[in-house]
């Protein structure tokens, strides 16, 4: 959005300005709908948690004080940019419009170093089922802070890139407002598929890190029974815990080892070597991770022929094939984010702190909390229906709001 | 350390009780409003409301985080026995801000709005209402830590006549404060005159709730006078806001918009003022005598200064910028009509 509108203060082309009033709606309903369920998420924690948050809260707590801190800049920012237009110096409302990206980015990186936290817990003493000596910064800058803050900023760009340029890929596909969608589609590409070529680099620190830190985690994602020297790669396949096998899988030996440690011949940890109940569940996580890794390839892979376009072939950017290629990329990004979610959640289980609290002894005492869970989930689907409805109405209304050069005016 | 953290906790709660009621006044006197002229009333407000409105949240989060970041054993508490109300209010504060938003970003106008609004109305009554119960609960002494059947735990430690009561009051508040701040934002004679004459009635219907609340609390055997009676500043607290309340009468009459917007917020932060003051330290009130206490309560000495700093830098960067805000959005209101 910044970027439109840096291109509509630099270029004067209207068609910048109308992206980038087009994309502020998106960010605003985005925004509402991240405040409403942040605010529900800092009960939750409580309300599903509480014995984890007691013990829990004063240690990660900092990631959070901060994160509201840059959450709060971020709603005032906004409030400034969707409000401010024609009010104030043109390029003091840019900035006001780059402050909400910045601060939402800073958000991320703080809530992840609180997850990360969980993860990998430090910061404290546990003694005796005591957290003494707390140190609210060691426990914000904990070992999994960065590897996992990176790997989220970059998805998010990923993932929202390739979904909002997947959209304007379909609408230039049923040429309508051609040359709004064609500015907003390159804008959005280039912002998707950087991030996608990064993104790889940023999983391979991600892996070193867990293969340290959680064996047992990375033994469930690569479905790795048996502790060996010169580990395989298993891609794909499904795990059978009963026999501690991998059926139909494709096995390439040593790679696991090469990626994990840089050695080829590196002994990896199989599940083998932790107690049956310390075992995360092996196959929702290998599929997780299979999924996750899987499309990210495959957005790799479109990212590498959307630069030959630009760069090479100028012939292949206007051709349907590679812009309906970005229409079928359009919620990849987010599949694979959610994927990833599930493989660090799923795969830390059964701890909620690993290696010190059990999920089971964090959940809240109240009897019936399956009913609380049903209503939430229930709550959080109709939210993303409606938001994806409205979205769907601010497309399909691109030409009469947005779009200047077509015969309806701009508001 | 701890006090500050302390006093950044009353400053959010009092600031979310001041902008976030106000916001949810908003919605409910556009029910108290005639359709004829409900229209311009909503006008009237989402200029003054919307750009500031996504920043109320933030209070409520601050009030969170601040609990359990500092006060993990009050949060904890709280969260698992008032967990009916909590969920009731984030049930209303979810419909209400995505109905917000959804009713100003929603591309198409037609017969949505009027669910939209709908929803609005409906949640900015609730959540209030609900809001009401909780702060009432954790003062009335209805927590109880042994219980041991789900009724007596779950769901007595927050219905009662008192704190229904709380909550209609609270509502009232809400409704009031948001009267009062919309009379500054009239375009003509006939809107000011109009909600001129609906804050005046609001006052008598607060002032009425109040009495409401006093006998609920007798019938509870809740020592609210007591309370409230038993020291000094909340004496002065109670008879400020009650002289302020006379003033208010002269300056409804005068037409002193800025005025009227200061003393119902002094009336309110004396009200909030009074009805914490009693109890410091403690916060959570046990069923047994035992008490949960800001002091007795908190967490290590270097979370706290952690905590401390953080809030500290926090308002730093925030409260300039939130002033700059409101300031901004109020003055060209008046001189740019870009519409």
């Amino acid at each position: 959005m910044s970027t439109a509108h840096y291109f509509w203060l630099k270029k004067k082309e209207t068609i910048y300005l109308d992206v980038t009033k087009a994309w502020s709606k998106g960010v605003a309903i985005f925004f509402a709908t991240g405040a409403v369920s942040g605010t529900v998420l800092s009960f939750e924690l409580g309300l599903l948690w509480p014995r984890f948050m007691e013990h829990a809260g004063p240690i990660f707590g900092m990631p959070f004080s901060l994160e509201g801190t840059a959450f709060f800049i971020e709603a005032i920012a906004l409030g400034f940019y969707l409000y401010g237009w024609n009010r104030f110096n043109p390029w003091f409302h840019w900035l006001t419009g780059v402050m909400v990206g910045i601060t939402g980015l800073l958000s991320g990186i703080l809530v992840v170093a609180a997850n990360s936290w969980m993860n990998s817990p430090s910061g404290f003493d546990f003694v005796n089922g005591q957290y003494l000596n707390i140190d609210p910064m060691k426990a914000m800058f904990n070992a999994a802070w960065f590897s996992q803050a990176l790997h989220m900023c970059v998805a998010a760009f990923v993932s929202t890139g390739f979904a909002v340029a997947g959209v304007h890929a379909l609408m230039i596909l049923k040429g309508k407002n051609v040359a709004f969608h064609n500015k907003a589609f390159r804008i959005a590409a280039i912002f998707a598929t950087v991030a996608a070529c990064l993104q790889p680099l940023s999983g391979d620190i991600s892996a070193k890190d867990v293969a340290v830190r959680q064996p047992a985690k990375l033994a469930a994602m690569e479905a790795h029974f048996h502790t060996e020297k010169g580990a395989s790669l298993v891609i794909g396949g499904i795990p059978d815990t009963a026999t501690q096998t991998v059926n139909y899988a494709l096995k390439v030996p040593k790679l696991l080892s090469f990626m994990a440690t840089n050695d080829f011949n590196a002994e990896i940890k199989g599940l083998d070597r932790f107690p049956k109940k310390d075992h995360p569940p092996v196959m929702v996580t290998h599929f997780a991770f299979q999924i996750m890794v899987g499309l990210g390839m495959a957005m790799l892979a479109l990212s590498l022929l959307y630069f030959i376009a630009l760069i090479k072939k100028k012939s292949w950017s206007d051709s349907k094939w590679l812009l309906k290629l970005f229409v079928l990329a359009t919620p990849l990004g987010y599949l694979a984010l959610e994927a990833g979610w599930t493989v660090t959640e799923v795969g830390r289980q059964p701890w909620i702190i690993y290696g010190v609290m059990r999920t089971a002894d964090a959940v809240t005492p109240m009897p019936g909390i399956a009913y609380s869970f049903y209503l939430f989930t229930a709550v959080y689907i109709s939210l993303a229906i409606i938001v994806s409805f409205l979205l769907f109405r601010q497309i399909t209304m691109v030409g009469k709001l947005y779009d200047s050069s077509t015969d309806h005016k701009t508001q | 350390m701890v006090y500050v953290v302390i006093i950044f906790l009353w400053t959010a709660i009092l600031l979310y009780v001041l902008l976030g009621g106000a916001d949810f006044g908003a919605g409910i006197i556009e029910l108290f409003t005639s359709p004829a002229n409900r229209h311009r009333t909503r006008k009237n407000m989402y200029e003054a409301i919307g750009p500031v409105w996504e920043a109320n949240h933030m209070w409520l989060i601050i009030v969170i985080v601040i609990l359990f970041v500092g006060f993990p054993r009050i949060y904890t508490t709280v969260s698992i026995y008032l967990h009916i109300p909590l969920v009731c209010m984030l049930l209303g504060i979810i419909a209400r801000g995505t109905a917000f938003v959804f009713r100003n970003y929603d591309a198409v106008k037609d017969d949505m709005q009027k669910i939209y609004t709908r929803i609005f109305i409906l949640s900015s009554v609730l959540t209030p209402f609900f809001l009401g119960i909780i702060a009432a609960s954790v003062v009335s002494s209805r927590i109880d830590l042994e219980a041991n059947d789900f009724v007596s735990a779950y769901i007595y430690s927050w219905l009662n006549l008192f704190s229904v009561a709380v909550g209609v009051f609270t509502v009232t508040i809400c409704a009031y404060l948001a009267a009062v701040f919309i009379i500054g934002q009239a375009d003509d004679e006939y809107d000011r005159k109009r909600f001129t004459r609906k804050a005046t009635h609001l006052i008598f219907v607060v002032m009425g709730a109040g009495a409401l609340v006093f006998v609920a609390a007798a019938i509870n055997h809740i020592p609210l006078l007591t309370w409230i009676f038993s020291d000094l500043p909340g004496i002065i607290a109670i008879v400020l806001a009650t002289i302020s309340l006379v003033i208010m009468f002269f300056f409804l009459n005068k037409n002193k918009p800025v005025m009227m917007r200061i003393l119902a917020g002094f009336q309110v932060t004396m009200i909030l003022f009074a009805a914490t003051y009693s109890h410091f330290p403690d916060i959570v009130l046990l069923k047994g005598g035992q008490n949960l206490s800001l002091l007795a309560d908190q967490g290590e000495q270097k979370t706290m200064e952690a905590l401390g700093y953080a809030l500290l830098i926090g308002s730093v960067f925030i409260l300039p910028a939130l002033a700059y805000l409101i300031y901004s959005f109020q003055k060209k209101t008046d001189t740019i009509s870009d519409h």
